[in-house]
């Protein structure tokens, strides 16, 4: 078929099943947009800042489980888009960036809006594209959906010269991909299943620490089942918040940094681990030395390289978390493997009531807000949040009772992650509330796509809580830097309410819990967005809390 | 610590090695030596990595290098049942005819040969392994070297074994 390489791209998207593209226009990718001007079956969604577009492509791949898409000019567009890429790229998330490019014949001549954005995303990048025939565009589009999705996912950036867009030629979309170079392991060895289930069922003192793999390998059944068939209780990576229902009797919620009580106390009694779908990072694992010493570790993943990457292992399975689970189940159950409720099982469960979250009563206070939050949002509603204190909060006391409604940038830590996020989700799922759990100071960061919620018909609810400060920076201050709280003091600005307005937003600052509730019911119900300033105590701390650098089990509770 | 030596088979197309030495910088691992050229297959280029690091290091450098879309295949080759070479070109200041004579001794035991004869200096060709090729530059040193330029090495396993693309 002959036609213009944008034509070709756009029609590529289309084979590839996409419905929506987060961007915004410029020099250098405006014959994909004059194409797009007449498309019906995508939507695109203008965004206010290619930052956001990219963490709303991100969103929207989390909450879909399949690629999200978004779409920059060169130069300052494509630049805008790297913090939202590398978000995408630390949190496994499929995320297809489209850059334009100066001509191919201004390529390294410092033309116009030239940058090297292959150069730049390499290392933040799964894979990346410069288009150089108008013919490969088929090709190319085909390989970076399935390197996106498949195995472990991650970001792919396509950078298409204006050439390639203006350039016709005989396009031929009836194209195989065959990537030599990238073929993941998917089944597990059946030797290494057996030893796993040999250690299973020898052990005492078994947990299961469940991470994002398990949302992108969309193994929430099968966690569930050995869960119960082993009766084993479970914990989660940050990551992992949600894979399991978080009011199930066996889960005990996140481990780390600001993990619960009941969750580092038990992961580090236990005998065997194991670990699915998880990276063992830093803020999950506390002081690496220390971490589960005493314990046999199964570690399962389908990213061979995370295998002893920071923690050493007993027995590695690499190999996609709902199949290896499946082999596991199925080893347990020929074996004919029946528990019952272990002594272990019940010291967890002593744990889990010790330190149960209490009900939200009394001052407004971030973690009373976020329990409040819970209290009124139905099971299925997405929430996002942003960095600092408003995120551990969330992690520690919002409840997920859904796959796929927790969206957060753990791996990178992206302030102004949570807003574009909730846009990007709601895009995704129309028929659900999606709140942002928002800081003072993150909310700041990206707050100009409230044009993007309203003019783009993306009503969301923005919660935030408002300590008139950088409130994590400040309690590392308070805790480590003798109180001296440099340049964390956000002094009150600005007025998010009227901010809010002067968008078409609805905006509401509320002073007690109970307004908090009243008005949170009022803005589910809302078909605008609606920002609620919740002002909270400065002084608040998020606790628990494992000093950097120190075990899980010297936490500060 | 120990040096270890990968052979890969990577995509033969234009930043290949961009991705690759991109990858070693970015997790703080230490390149001895790198060196690509073609390979027996078409479109395949073949790049030889020497290493320091532990075991721990060298299994991860691998399984980063094998998690490179445009890395084929990555093995790691033993020593010794290996050939492994580098050529060296060595520019060494000889002013009176005993330093003349000198090198030319020296590079017949070492089986170099030489290139290049001027008034004061001359280009000695060597190949072998680095051991040699440091010993060599080492005797060298009392004479004056004006300039040094080394390939990195290349190597090969012997017999049977070899670094093919599965089908
Ligand atoms: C883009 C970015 N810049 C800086 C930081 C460092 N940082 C981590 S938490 C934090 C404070 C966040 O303040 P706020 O959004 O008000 O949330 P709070 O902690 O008060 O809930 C900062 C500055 C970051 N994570 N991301």
């Amino acid at each position: 078929m002959k036609m213009s390489g944008s034509q070709a791209i756009v029609e590529a998207l289309k084979r590839e099943g996409v419905k929506t593209i987060f961007g915004i226009p410029g020099g250098a990718i405006m014959p994909v947009y004059d194409v797009l001007y007449d498309e019906k079956e995508i939507r695109h969604i203008l965004m206010r800042h290619e930052q956001c577009a990219a963490h709303a492509a991100d969103a929207y791949a989390r909450v879909t489980g399949g690629p999200g898409v978004c779409m920059a000019t060169s130069g300052p567009g494509a630049t805008n888009l790297v913090t939202g890429i590398a978000t995408a790229y630390m949190d496994s998330s499929p995320v297809i960036a489209i850059t334009g490019q100066v001509p191919t014949s201004l390529i390294g001549k410092d033309a116009f809006q030239e940058t090297d954005i292959i150069g730049i995303t390499t290392p933040i990048t799964k894979y990346n594209y410069q288009v150089r025939s108008v013919r490969d565009i088929p090709r190319i589009v085909k390989e970076a959906f399935y390197i996106a999705t498949a195995g472990r996912p991650g970001p792919v950036l396509i950078d298409l010269p204006k050439d390639m867009q203006t350039g016709v030629d005989d396009i031929d979309f009836d194209v195989d991909v065959e990537i030599r170079g990238y073929r993941p392991n998917l089944d597990p060895h059946p030797l290494q299943v057996k030893r796993a289930v040999d250690l299973l069922v020898e052990a005492e003192r078994p947990i299961i620490l469940a991470g994002g793999g398990i949302h992108w390998s969309n193994a929430y059944g099968e966690l569930l089942r050995l869960a119960e068939l082993l009766m084993a209780p479970v914990v989660t990576t940050f990551m992992g918040k949600g894979v399991i229902p978080e009011n199930h009797p066996l889960c005990l919620g996140c481990i780390g940094m600001h993990g619960r009580v009941e969750a580092n106390k038990s992961i580090m009694m236990a005998d065997v681990v194991l670990a699915v779908g998880v990276r063992f990072s830093d803020r999950s694992t506390g002081k690496v030395d220390e971490f589960c010493t005493e314990a046999k570790i199964i570690h399962i993943d389908i990213d061979p390289s995370e295998i002893r990457k920071n923690v050493s292992v007993h027995l590695p399975i690499v190999a996609d978390a709902k199949r290896a689970l499946n082999a596991i189940i199925d080893e347990l159950t020929r074996r004919g493997l029946k528990r019952e409720k272990s002594e272990w099982l019940k010291r967890v469960e002593t744990l889990k009531k010790e330190y149960a979250d209490t009900e939200p009563k009394g001052e407004l206070t971030g973690a009373n807000a976020v329990k409040v939050l819970r209290k009124v949002l139905p099971e299925n509603a997405i929430v996002a949040t942003e960095v600092g204190q408003n995120q551990m909060w969330a992690s520690l006391h919002f409840k997920v009772l859904k796959p796929r409604t927790f969206i957060s940038s753990g791996g990178l830590g992206t302030m102004g992650f949570g807003f574009p996020a909730s846009l990007g989700a709601k895009a995704a799922r129309p028929d659900v509330p999606v709140v942002d759990i928002a800081g003072d100071g993150s909310f700041l960061m990206t707050e100009q796509d409230l044009a993007t919620s309203v003019t783009e018909d993306l009503p969301v609810i923005v919660m935030v809580l408002n300590n008139s400060s950088l409130g994590m920076v400040a309690q590392w201050q308070r805790l480590f830097f003798g109180r001296r709280y440099s340049h964390t003091d956000l002094k009150g600005i600005p007025d998010f309410a009227r901010l809010a307005e002067a968008f078409g937003a609805r905006g509401v600052r509320v002073h007690s819990l109970n307004e908090l509730e009243q008005v949170l019911k009022e803005a589910v119900r809302a078909d605008v967005t609606v920002v609620i300033d919740v002002p909270i105590p400065r002084e608040e701390n998020v606790l628990p809390f494992v000093p950097p650098g120190k075990s899980l089990r010297e936490m500060i509770i | 610590m120990a040096e270890h030596i990968l052979a890969a088979l990577v995509e033969h197309k234009p930043g290949v090695l961009y991705r690759v030495s991109n990858m070693f910088r970015r997790r703080n691992f230490n390149i001895e030596s790198i060196t690509v050229g073609v390979s027996e297959v078409k479109d395949l280029a073949r790049m030889t990595i020497t290493v320091r690091g532990d075991e721990l290091t060298v299994e991860q450098v691998i399984k980063q290098l094998q998690k490179l879309v445009d890395v084929i295949k990555v093995s790691r080759l033993n020593p010794d049942r290996s050939v492994v070479r580098e050529l060296a070109l060595i520019k060494i200041h000889t002013s009176d005819s005993k330093a003349k004579g000198d090198v030319v001794n020296y590079a017949n035991i070492f089986r170099g040969r030489i290139v290049d004869v001027s008034r004061d200096s001359m280009i000695v060709e060597i190949t072998g392994s680095p051991d040699k090729i440091d010993a060599f530059v080492e005797l060298m040193r009392s004479y004056g070297i004006k300039e040094l330029a080394r390939t990195g090495v290349v190597a090969m396993s012997r017999g049977l074994k070899s670094l093919k693309v599965e089908e």
